[in-house]
């Protein structure tokens, strides 16, 4: 995590949003990313995924965030943890990608969530690192959620 | 804050409470916050009330994720929480079961109720996360007893669960092939669901199955053509071109039907993904199809001039796929590659470079270096080096196949050591010698590039290229016959900054040195033969003497004189009387003038040149040579330390004897023996054999011959080497055999009493320089076996029979390397190309098996198995049966994919015609469980048959199977034709 951290930072913004991951997360992966503000969001995916539609799923999985919370940040996500998740899981379903429309997404999520959950809010800026692992083989998706 | 004491349900602590905790801690005091926390949350856990416990779990979740900590423990809590009524706390539970469960947690069987529970759950959710958990942990018992939910769930109306449960079964299938047999057939009928969220999911399933096994999937090629022509939406698209791009290299019929649709939706599509998509497929595994291959290939170009790195990177990595079969494509876009040199981006820069290194040839492999090589001194340290290590391994390639001229790569090599940052000297080390070894008639060169690196003092400093000041000095040392100046490359052998250098590369130095002084004696001592005995010289020495003497007879040349020793002497008298003529002067401008010299030689000719190893010369490099070499007796370094020790007791002896020689010679005495003239002689003749290339497996190639007792033969060793006090006793000769077998059998035969000593002497140094560099530059996979039989010399008897051996060998070796080397020099080592084909047998053979042992191999037998028993359900009835023969006979050979799969079906499993309950033999090995679970699964089926489960399941899959087989094999040759 950290490695990625350090590769993530030290890529200028204009280049490419491709990492070859072989070296940090096995044979045929790769890690696409992408900058809002203070988050990353990073994915790692093997062959059977498209790089430019991971990189759309990125964008989908933001506005789904930008919806819930308007004008996410990294506070929104620490303490919507749970709510975090949710969302992804109905993305992200085994690894593989299941919904790629934001609205579907959440009108699930809220029908899901009927008891809300309180947002408190404390000053502290950082980085976090949201990692989805793209299972093709057998370890599926682990949820990663990093606090630099 | 309340103190732990109080903590009970109300007092609890929540989760935004941890995480407050967390933020107002810094970082330092962080751990002890945490650790303070789980210890909370370990009381709390245990709680009755529902609602403690899920929140201790919850805050369990956060840390987990967030800080790694370990939650394997609270297992069975969180089973517990997920059997709870309230939503949100099952929530939790599952959370925790889908981020803390694996195959090895024992508590997971209890699971299996509750979600069987839950996935027949009226709730939609319930049943969400039930599917989502089962996805995650998925075990073969898990897998195995919730198939028959699954399968409910996969005719689910509710789409918002068909698609998690379609999703869900490639991770049973994973586990459980045999479920493939209850829910392949409602999977396909997915396939043409109007949904695109059911598509897609059934797709992704599918994709992710052909990618590890495509063969089974050929069946369904009609229904993903369907797809691919009507379906409009690009998730889908992408996924079904993914399955394509693996099918279509299968069937060549398949893929002249899909070659069109796939141009049209590159045609077509704004959307970059799926022309991304419909690119690569082209370049992979249509790219027989030149008018699709072009259209790809323009593409590609459009995404190199985009402005997006993205596209650009991508761009390039479509090149480079397909730039093995169609270089042309990657030499049309040649300009914009090579402006990706220059770009921002390291990845874009690399995937250029490769592309870049795709494109040497033999035509071109000058101009493209040059190229490189300006670009890698603008470029920063790491993309420096990574362009210099591509052009290293690129032109090493297949034993140098690109490189013509070698007088020019060497001099690229050594220009690369001087570039700046270089950090492959490891690599140019190895090439140079290597090309040294291989290559004859590059030597020369070699030698000129080594030395313009050794007498630079300034290279010295810098750690990075040591490694090729080894190899420089090796060079010089081994083929010092060729070098210009024998006495400057001396000096630059022994500067003072080579204390710079560590202790290892600088015993290499001294080696050379001592290499380098036996040249210059023997020349000295031996004018004519000096002459004679550089058969590869070059052009400064009569071509005619050069070429008509092969080493072999030279060999014998050198039996000659030493029967006959100094018997040509008189020819040479004259320059004797001149040397001692000379001034002291002129000795003292000696190394200012040995280099003037050294320029002239390139036109002088043979006399000119033993004229110039004077006696004044000889006397001063011996000077040279005692002076800087003795305080090194006193370094802690052995290797060092060794061969000091050899050199000073050499030139010792040569001091001591010059004067009486010199007498002998003047007065044209015949006949008589000087001790140091043997020593002299030896050594030059023992370094004048070439080392060649050795394979790694050369040394097991080589028989034991019978008799010899290894053990034994130590034991004598020791007790000899005692007798003569060797500088290390338990030295052995290592490289003789296999590279010095001529030479030492003829040394031997001349052997008298009285030399002996002298000898053993000479070959326990030659062995030992042998054995320096056999096991320094050769792979050091020699077996301890074979350095154990080669002592030096002690049994005349055994030695000949290793030599004898080692003939055998270097007679392989010359074979091999004849042939070879005549058409094209380039190309002079065999031992290699066998190397790489024992590589790529084991490579061969090992591929498939670990193939097999993945799950795909597992996936692919069920679905093989799914066709057999498809055809199995209808072998009692036989009318069917009989009649799909007859479509078959119908079909004729058409039916490709139906050959396929018979044949695939013998030679994976040879026993595939017999039922699925007759698990091949080969299965059976892979799995061991699998008979258990074979049997498990009977047992599971009388149960589902005995009312536990809907039975008319059971019974309208079968008929669907029979449909199937019947609908779907014929379609397929249609299809195909």
């Amino acid at each position: 995590m950290r490695r990625i951290y350090a590769v993530l930072c030290s890529r200028p913004e204009s280049v490419c949003n491709f990492i070859e991951a072989e070296s940090i997360s096995g044979p045929d992966t790769r890690f696409v990313y992408k900058h809002y503000a203070t988050l990353y969001f990073v994915f790692l995916f093997d062959s059977s995924e498209n790089e430019l539609t991971m990189l759309d799923l990125i964008q989908v999985f933001a506005e789904t965030l930008e919806k819930c919370f308007k004008n996410v940040c990294e506070l929104d996500l620490v303490f919507n943890y749970s709510k975090m998740h949710t969302i992804l899981d109905e993305i992200i379903f085994g690894g593989q990608v299941l919904e790629t429309n934001s609205s579907e997404v959440m009108k699930a999520v809220e029908e899901i969530s009927k008891c809300s959950l309180s947002l408190s809010l404390c000053a502290r800026l950082g980085f976090f690192i949201y990692l989805f692992f793209f299972g093709g083989g057998g370890e599926g998706r682990g949820i990663l959620l990093v606090h630099l | 804050m309340a103190g732990p004491s109080l903590m009970d349900s109300l007092f609890q602590r929540s989760l935004d409470d941890l995480i407050k905790g967390l933020r107002l801690h810094q970082p330092t005091s962080e751990s002890t916050f945490i650790s303070k926390s789980l210890d909370e949350i370990r009381r709390e856990i245990k709680s009755t009330d529902p609602q403690t416990k899920s929140t201790a779990l919850q805050k369990l979740n956060y840390l987990h994720s967030l800080h790694g900590l370990d939650m394997s423990w609270a297992a069975f809590h969180a089973i517990e929480v997920i059997s709870s009524q309230n939503f949100q706390q099952k929530k939790v539970g599952y959370l925790a079961a889908s981020l803390s469960f694996h195959s090895s947690t024992d508590v997971i069987l209890l699971l299996t109720n509750q979600l069987r529970k839950d996935l027949s759950s009226n709730n939609v959710f319930e049943v969400s996360l039930a599917l989502e958990c089962l996805s995650m942990i998925c075990t073969v018992d898990l897998a195995r007893d919730l198939t028959p939910e699954i399968f409910t769930l996969l005719g689910s109306t509710k789409s918002f669960i068909k698609k998690k449960a379609i999703a869900t079964v490639l991770r049973i299938f994973e586990k459980y092939p045999d479920a493939v047999r209850v829910c392949f057939k409602r999977l396909i009928e997915n396939l043409e669901s109007n949904d695109v969220g059911i598509v897609s999911a059934v797709m992704g399933v599918f994709c992710e199955l052909a990618l590890k096994e495509p063969k089974s999937y050929l069946p369904l090629a009609p229904e993903f053509y369907r797809i691919l022509v009507d379906s409009r939406n690009n998730w889908v698209l992408i996924k079904v071109l993914k399955v394509f791009s693996k099918l279509a290299i299968l069937e060549p019929r398949l893929a002249k039907r899909v070659v069109e649709p796939i141009c049209e939706h590159m045609r077509r599509s704004g959307a970059k993904s799926l022309v991304f998509e419909c690119v690569r497929t082209i370049l992979s595994s249509l790219s027989e199809y030149e008018s699709a291959l072009k259209l790809a290939v323009e593409k590609v170009r459009e995404f190199l001039v985009d402005d997006d790195p993205n596209l650009k990177y991508l761009g390039l990595q479509a090149l480079s796929v397909v730039s093995l079969k169609h270089l042309w494509a990657v030499l049309e876009n040649k300009d914009l590659v090579i402006k990706s040199l220059s770009d921002d981006d390291p990845n874009i820069k690399l995937e250029a470079l490769q592309l870049v290194m795709a494109m040497v040839s033999e035509d071109n492999v000058h101009e493209i270096c040059k190229v490189l090589i300006s670009y890698a001194l603008k470029s920063e340290p790491a993309f420096c080096n990574e362009i210099l290590g591509s052009i290293l391994s690129t032109c090493c390639r297949n034993v140098y196949e690109i490189i013509i001229d070698f007088d020019w790569y060497v001099s690229l090599l050594g220009e690369i050591s001087r570039i700046p940052h270089c950090q492959n000297g490891e690599e140019i080390e190895k090439q140079l010698i290597d090309i040294g070894m291989r290559v004859k008639d590059v030597r020369s060169e070699l030698v000129r590039v080594g030395r313009e690196l050794l007498i630079d003092p300034a290279l010295l400093g810098n750690p990075v290229i040591h490694r090729i000041l080894s190899a420089a000095a090796w060079v010089s040392g081994e083929y010092v016959e060729l070098s210009k100046n024998p006495f400057e490359l001396m000096e630059a052998l022994l500067q003072p900054r080579t204390i710079l250098l560590p202790p290892s590369i600088r015993a290499i130095y001294v080696q050379s040195a001592f290499k380098v002084l036996i040249f210059c004696l023997y020349s000295y001592l031996f004018p004519d033969e000096a002459v004679a005995s550089s058969p590869s010289l070059p052009v400064d020495l009569d071509p005619g003497v050069t070429s008509s003497i092969s080493p072999k007879e030279f060999s014998e040349s050198s039996d000659v004189v030493v029967t006959e020793p100094l018997a040509d002497r008189e020819m040479d008298e004259g320059f004797n009387p001149r040397d001692i003529s000379q001034s002291l002067e002129d000795v003292s401008v000696g190394n200012g003038g040995d280099t003037v010299i050294a320029h002239e030689q390139t036109s002088c000719s043979a006399t000119l040149k033993k004229d110039y190893f004077t006696q004044e010369s000889i006397v001063k490099l011996l000077d040279l040579v005692e002076r800087t070499l003795c305080p090194l007796m006193g370094t802690h370094e052995v290797e060092i330390q060794e061969r000091v020790g050899n050199i000073r007791g050499l030139t010792e002896l040569i001091k001591q004897e010059l004067p009486e020689f010199l007498v002998h010679k003047e007065r044209n005495v015949e006949g008589v023996k000087v001790k140091a003239l043997e020593i002299v002689k030896l050594m030059h003749d023992a370094f004048l054999e070439e080392l060649g290339p050795v394979s790694t497996s050369a040394q097991e190639r080589v028989p034991i011959p019978e008799g010899l007792m290894l053990m034994e033969n130590l034991g004598d060793l020791e007790g000899i080497c005692g007798d003569i006090q060797l500088p290390i006793p338990s030295q052995f000769c290592f490289g003789m055999p296999h590279s010095g077998g001529r030479e030492s059998t003829s040394l031997f035969n001349q052997q008298t009493d009285e030399e002996s000593e002298t000898s053993y002497e000479c070959t326990s140094l030659l062995a030992e320089h042998r054995k320096r560099h056999g096991l320094y530059y050769l792979p050091s996979e020699k077996l301890e076996t074979i350095s154990n039989a080669c002592p030096p010399a002690k049994d005349p008897q055994q030695s000949d029979d290793l030599n004898d051996d080692g003939q055998d060998l270097v007679k392989l070796t010359e074979q091999s390397l004849v042939p070879k080397k005549k058409p094209n020099r380039a190309k002079p080592r065999p031992v290699v190309v066998k190397l790489d084909e024992v590589d790529g047998i084991t490579i061969a053979v090992s591929k498939p098996e670990s193939k097999d042992y993945l799950i795909s191999g597992a996936v692919r037998e069920v679905l093989l198995g799914n066709e057999v028993s498809s055809a199995q359900h209808k072998l009692p009835d036989k009318s069917s049966n009989k009649r799909r023969e007859k479509d078959k006979l119908d079909i004729d050979q058409p039916s490709d994919t139906k050959e396929n799969l018979a044949n695939v079906g013998k030679s994976e499993t040879s026993t595939s015609k017999k039922s699925k309950h007759h698990i091949p033999g080969k299965e059976r090995k892979h799995k061991s469980s699998r008979k258990n679970a074979d049997e498990r699964e009977d047992v599971q089926k009388d149960k589902t048959k005995s009312g536990h489960h809907n039975p008319r399941h059971k019974a309208r899959q079968r008929a669907d199977d029979n449909v199937d087989v019947i609908a779907q094999t014929p379609v397929i040759p249609d299809f195909l034709l």
